[in-house]
């Protein structure tokens, strides 16, 4: 029984919001209660199973676990095949733990509330399947239909520029999947010309490439990384490819806002970890100081500019292209810290500006304006929910003790044994993230209250304490007991770090 | 004098439908006018005959009346497109044609003449069998066009549709004599074998294949031959667009196909490089004017262009599995426009009217279905993954790749997201803009429910388990003598 368990547990985890979805199709649009009580439920559920994960997960293994291998288009090799390693891990649970914090901050969505609820549960779907999909088929039909639901998310509930901004959205996410789906064809064929085997399975092709059964061309591999480059640059998003980043937060509703920034970003730089730097050492190495530069000028461009935004959300929105600067920057240090710190920063991005995003939400159901200067003295009225912004506040610009802290320290020790000035220049990043954070939440919670509209703010009640409860525990925790999150990392990324290394070393001696 | 040999199982499917839209139109004047319906009813009978019929076909696979009919998987699979493409077009024109007052025994028939016409062009070894076809199909095909004969609009549609078919109709004749002038016969695979002699008039046959394309390329309105089809499309009546779009394209490939892989091997690097060009053009051109269309009807008329474009680039692939992509596209293609198009009926009421995207505005907070069927369809032209019109398009950029045509499947990509622009357009104005109007003289008909969830299904089931019908489609074109 934990035998079969364990071997469908990331179909299991993977398809039961869609199951949820599928309910929810057949429930009357009018009974907006139990439409939300199956989401949260089949949602909750889906973190149940996802523990599972974690529960069995053996950390000392650096292959895959849990595989499931299921033939599809057996004619042409494609597979249904997921599995998970150190570095997925805990991506699927930040997916399984956000998507209900997400749906308990829909409760303001009654129009149309059915169809919302089941894109919500579909864009869960979507998202674990990204983070389990060990076929590049798959992955990459996971990677497309998530857009469908979020743009409907952004299009049908989000602001006033929402038409536009979800347009930008999908199109701009579309031209880079597209161009992956061409390398991907044409790894698939390299790789069936060079060993007979034609398989879109993405381990099966590693192992030729690992063992030098298949070997590219060096022009060959540059075109290939650019194709997978490119389509995860302008998701994670790296400058200058962050332009749809700003208008699809805005636009978007909180709930969307949450899974965008906690989950959907992670998958660019999730694409970088598992793919570019695996399939491509050569040319990540080749390419790593232009990576690393749009990296840190994302880091210090996007916290000005973050610094200068009159509307709360806008200013999560920029602090995240410069927060997700760092992943980059750290994922490229080739480092074992660096991208453990990476894997780690991935996490406490999707907690802290997941909470961030929750909180601004609140105030927004209340207030319906997120311009900073109509607040200003919030916390005479609501302690509580003052308290928490300053935890989450601290927690996403790196005070010790907090999660924000260790991701950041790693990706800089990891960035220092590479470069010392782009590490000192990263560094700024974190002062300045304090600068706008601080600055912002200065605004927002002291002084006096100047506008008499915020005198009558309730603080926050049952359900949004449940959503942000979760968040604060992982936050002290992640700060205080890393290494209950680093540990199962460290298998995989060793083997991560051993991969690109022996390749740098071989390029060294050999830039051809 | 010897006799050919006669086996009637071997051309069932099509004798059927002649039989049945002979019947149909001799019964109706006997019918009193309120039951004429039931011919709507007849005709569906007739196209569940055909298809047993086309199931018995199987044991008969050959060569038949003189070489002039061939038999093989190939026929079968397009037989059973055909089938399903009439069948679907039935469904959808039932309760418009009650609803426009239209004649409706005759629109049965000429359905039903179209569908043989296609299958004796699926089938044909022979160009002169082929242009019979191509003839039965075309003149029940401009009527079709002009049904509705009191509106301009589908008078015009029917009179281009006419004047150009009959133009690529006389190219194809050209075509067929000047092969018949270096081959000495107008047999495909006496063609074949005659090519393959080496003092063969080889300039002779290259002139007869380019004209021989270009009738073709005409027929399945890729650029630069299709400017007759918005026109065309806009004009004629919702359903009948929805066939033109499926049926005649479908047809015209079977046709391109069979020739060229047949009787034309010999020239396969020189019509690969033009296919190269047309598609190219064709994806571009359709995709990007599409774009700009206002009126729904015209956008998927571009769209077609643009779908027949990606047909025409695993074409180019020209290896067996691009031809089963195409082969596997052209009936994904077919699910998911009809399906859209049958909507598109549903919606424009009475004449015609309500086609421009304006007129969409708000559907989804008011008919949450239809809105949530269009979009589905529309997100499979599009391509999203889980749908038909994914694998198809997946099937056919991975046959491109295959065959070295890595830019050309870039273009088709790229294309792709261009796409994404206006289908997503529709979706906007069903979702995302106010309802101008209440949608409450919409009738949900039991015919049109029917044809709505068969094309659902459709594109659901070939977007998720695509396995099987691949490997059909792979194994009809196997079947085509080589």
């Amino acid at each position: 029984m934990e035998a079969l368990i364990s071997s469908h547990i990331l179909t299991i985890v993977t398809f039961t919001p869609a199951v949820g979805a599928l309910l929810i199709l057949f429930l009357k649009r009018g009974r907006l209660r139990s439409i939300r009580a199956v989401a949260v439920v089949m949602a909750v559920l889906s973190f149940v199973f996802s523990l599972h994960l974690i529960a069995h997960f053996d950390n000392a293994n650096s292959e895959f676990q849990y595989v499931i291998n299921i033939p599809w288009i057996p004619s042409i090799g494609i597979s249904y095949s997921m599995g998970v390693d150190g570095i997925s891990l805990f991506l699927i649970l930040l997916t399984t733990l956000l998507t209900p914090l997400a749906l308990l901050a829909s409760w303001s969505i009654t129009d149309r509330a059915k169809e919302y609820f089941i894109f919500l549960l579909l864009l869960e779907t979507g998202m674990i399947g990204v983070f389990a999909s060990l076929d590049l088929f798959l992955f990459y039909v996971f990677w497309e239909v998530m857009l469908v639901p979020m743009y409907f998310l952004i299009g049908v509930w989000g602001g006033e520029r929402r038409i536009y901004a979800a347009m930008k959205f999908v199109l701009y996410t579309m031209i880079g999947g597209v161009l992956m789906l061409v390398a991907i064809i044409s790894l698939y064929f390299m790789h069936g010309t060079a060993t007979g085997i034609y398989t879109f399975s993405y381990p099966a092709i590693l192992q030729s490439l690992m063992t030098g059964r298949m070997i590219l061309a060096p022009n060959v591999e540059l075109l290939l990384f650019l194709a997978f480059f490119i389509a995860f640059a302008i998701k994670v998003p790296l400058f200058p490819f962050h332009t749809w980043l700003p208008d699809a937060h805005v636009e978007a509703p909180t709930a969307g806002s949450v899974l965008l920034a906690g989950v959907m970003l992670k998958m660019g730089t999730y694409g970088l970890v598992r793919f570019s730097l695996p399939l491509f050492p050569k040319i990540s190495h080749f390419l790593a100081p232009l990576i690393t530069s749009l990296a840190i000028v994302g880091i210090i461009y996007g916290a000005f500019v973050a610094m200068v935004q009159p509307d709360m959300k806008k200013l999560v929105a920029y602090s995240s292209v410069s927060h997700l600067g760092f992943i980059v920057l750290g994922i490229f240090s080739f480092k074992t810290q660096g991208l453990e710190g990476a894997v780690f920063q991935m996490l406490n991005h999707g907690v802290s500006t997941g909470a961030l995003f929750l909180l601004v939400g609140m105030i927004y159901e209340r207030r319906h304006t997120r311009s900073i200067d109509e607040f200003g003295g919030l916390a005479h009225r609501m302690p509580l929910y003052a308290g928490v912004f300053l935890i989450v506040t601290l927690s996403s610009i790196g005070l010790p003790g907090l999660n924000g802290f260790v991701g950041e320290f790693l990706i800089l020790l990891g960035t220092f044994g590479v470069s010392h000035g782009r590490a000192a220049l990263a560094a700024t990043g974190v002062i300045l993230s304090a600068v706008y954070m601080l600055w912002m939440y200065q605004r927002v919670i002291w002084g006096e209250i100047t506008n008499v509209k915020n005198e009558l703010l309730n603080d926050m009640n049952l359900r949004e304490k449940l959503m942000i409860i979760p968040l604060l525990i992982l936050m002290v925790w992640m700060g205080m007991y890393s290494s209950h999150f680093l540990r199962p990392m460290d298998a995989a990324v060793a083997r991560l770090v051993q991969r690109v290394e022996k390749q740098n070393v071989e390029f060294a001696l050999n830039p051809k | 004098m010897n006799i050919p040999a006669v086996n009637i199982a071997s051309i069932g499917a099509a004798l059927v439908l002649a039989v049945v839209g002979i019947v149909i139109m001799v019964a109706e004047p006997f019918l009193p006018r309120a039951q004429r319906w039931l011919t709507g009813w007849l005709a569906l009978g007739g196209v569940a005959v055909a298809a047993l019929a086309t199931y018995r076909m199987q044991g008969h696979h050959g060569l038949w009346y003189s070489n002039l009919w061939d038999l093989d998987d190939f026929t079968i699979f397009f037989h059973y497109v055909f089938l399903f493409i009439v069948g679907l077009t039935i469904l959808a024109s039932m309760d418009f044609i009650t609803r426009e007052g239209l004649p409706q025994g005759e629109y049965y028939a000429l359905l039903l003449f179209a569908c043989t016409g296609m299958m004796m062009m699926s089938g044909a070894n022979d160009l002169m069998m082929i242009f019979l076809g191509l003839e039965i199909l075309s003149i029940a095909t401009y009527v079709l066009a002009g049904f509705r004969r009191k509106d301009l609009k589908s008078n015009e549609s029917a009179l281009k549709y006419f004047l150009l078919g009959s133009f690529a109709s006389a190219f194809f004749l050209y075509g067929t004599a000047l092969i018949f002038g270096a081959t000495n016969s107008t047999n495909l695979i006496v063609i074949r074998e005659a090519l393959k002699v080496p003092n063969v008039e080889i300039t002779l046959a290259f002139l007869s294949a380019a004209l021989i394309l270009i009738a073709l390329c005409f027929k399945v309105a890729v650029a630069p031959f299709h400017v007759w089809t918005p026109d065309v499309y806009e004009g004629a009546p919702s359903p009948v667009t929805g066939f033109m779009s499926a049926g005649p394209k479908a047809a015209g490939f079977a046709v391109l196909f069979r020739i060229f892989l047949v009787a034309f091997p010999a020239l396969q690097d020189r019509w690969s490089d033009a296919l190269w060009v047309i598609a190219a053009l064709t994806m571009i051109l359709g995709n990007v004017i599409a774009v700009a269309q206002p009126n729904l009807k015209r956008m998927l008329a571009y769209s077609s262009i643009a779908h027949a474009g990606y047909v025409a680039v695993a074409f180019a692939a020209s290896s067996p599995r691009g031809v089963s992509a195409a082969l596997f596209y052209l009936l994904a293609y077919s699910a998911m426009n009809l399906g859209a198009f049958t909507i598109v009926t549903i919606l424009s009421r009475s004449e015609d009217r309500l086609v421009t995207l304006n007129d969409y505005a708000g559907l989804a907070a008011k008919r949450p279905g239809l809105a949530a069927l269009l979009s589905l369809f529309l997100i499979s032209l599009a391509g999203v993954p889980g749908t038909a019109g994914f694998a198809g398009k997946f099937f056919i950029f991975r046959a491109a790749v295959e065959s070295g045509y890595v830019w050309l499947t870039v273009i088709g990509v790229v294309t792709t997201v261009v796409s994404f622009y206006y289908y997503l357009s529709v979706i906007v104005q069903m979702y995302m803009k106010p309802a101008a109007e209440e949608f409450q003289d919409l009738r949900p008909a039991f015919s049109w429910n029917i044809a709505l969830l068969i094309a659902a299904a459709g594109t659901i089931y070939l977007g998720i388990f695509p396995s099987g019908m691949l490997e059909r489609t792979l194994s009809a074109v196997m079947s085509l003598p080589h």
